[in-house]
């Protein structure tokens, strides 16, 4: 087994704890960082797909991840903010419909 | 609140029936994947020395897919909005027995990081760097700042602003001048590549560092003449 394909299981593997946390998880903090831990399966998979190019990873998925991050920053802390607003509005840090 | 015991067992069952079908697939689409694979990184290498510097990620960042970048800008702006939209910043207040340790660190590292985001961002035309690294470490600063309500007390005025849009809108600016010396959107002159993608990441380090700082903050601050 190729080092690339280990590193991109593990990235799936990332992948599902996070989406099972995101369906079975009710505290939308919980909810948030299952979505992280998602999105960092995303990464580790795409990074480990760029190894393929031989000696020199291909520089494009890392360019793209660089982004990637960024962006996932941004939505985690609109998210954060949002959570508060909702415990801050229904008293507990969940949606409506779900509790 | 947070239990799964509370489903039923058939829908857990669905559930994990779901998870493991999207894991099979995944180790699927991994295990058929070609093994070796030079994806763009032979044309990223051809066309590095028009690019306008000498690093890949960078050249890729700033130049083949510009447009990425800007709008990355863009994203980062539209939730730092969101989240002052929210709700009034509301930070820990002075009290009366401040950290003595935490606040002489933070002065003295402060100027530190301010120095080494700087060499990280030229770092960037040549080697791994750039401007998130730097603006990265540039948030790390501001964070440190914000929990010291005794050195800085920040306040929203036309000077926070502007250095909040600076990236965004001068990355704007010069992808749209560029189209008047020929080329299209983002296409960068060659000779003055590195210049145009130095000059922009150094306002696009600025305003990220900044954003980040005010997204962990988590709130707009108070309207106020000083700073």
């Amino acid at each position: 087994m190729s080092q690339f394909l280990w590193y991109a299981m593990v990235g799936s593997g990332l992948f599902c704890i996070g989406l099972l946390g995101l369906i079975l998880q009710r505290h939308l903090l919980r909810r948030i960082l299952a979505l992280n831990v998602m999105g960092i399966g995303v990464f580790l998979i795409y990074v480990a797909l760029a190894k393929r190019a031989g000696l020199l990873p291909d520089p494009v998925p890392h360019a793209m991840i660089l982004t990637g991050l960024v962006v996932s920053v941004s939505a985690t802390a609109l998210g954060l903010v949002l959570v508060e607003r909702v415990q801050r509005l229904h008293g507990r840090p969940e949606l409506p419909e779900d509790s | 609140m947070t239990n799964p015991e509370r489903l039923r067992p058939l829908t857990l069952i669905l559930i994990v029936l779901l998870v493991t079908g999207v894991a099979g697939i995944l180790l699927w689409a991994l295990w058929s994947m070609q093994p070796v694979a030079s994806g763009l990184s032979l044309q990223v290498r051809e066309h590095l020395p028009v690019s306008g510097v000498n690093a890949e990620v960078t050249a890729i960042l700033m130049n083949f897919r510009g447009y990425d970048t800007l709008l990355e800008m863009a994203v980062l702006l539209a939730a730092l909005l969101g989240v002052w939209h929210l709700g009034p910043l509301q930070l820990p207040q002075a009290d009366n027995h401040p950290d003595p340790i935490l606040e002489t660190l933070v002065r003295f590292l402060t100027p530190v990081i301010i120095l080494v985001t700087g060499y990280v961002l030229w770092l960037g035309g040549h080697a791994v760097g750039g401007a998130f690294q730097a603006g990265a470490l540039l948030a790390g600063a501001g964070v440190l700042l914000l929990m010291q309500p005794r050195v800085l007390v920040l306040r929203d005025h036309l000077v926070l602003r502007i250095m909040i849009v600076a990236g965004a809108a001068l990355f704007t600016f010069v992808a749209g001048m560029v189209m008047f010396t020929g080329g299209t959107l983002l296409e960068y002159p060659k000779q003055y590549a590195g210049a145009l993608i130095l000059l922009i990441e150094a306002a696009s380090t600025v305003s990220i560092g900044l954003i980040l700082t005010l997204l962990f903050a988590g709130g707009a601050p108070r309207h106020g003449d000083k700073e």
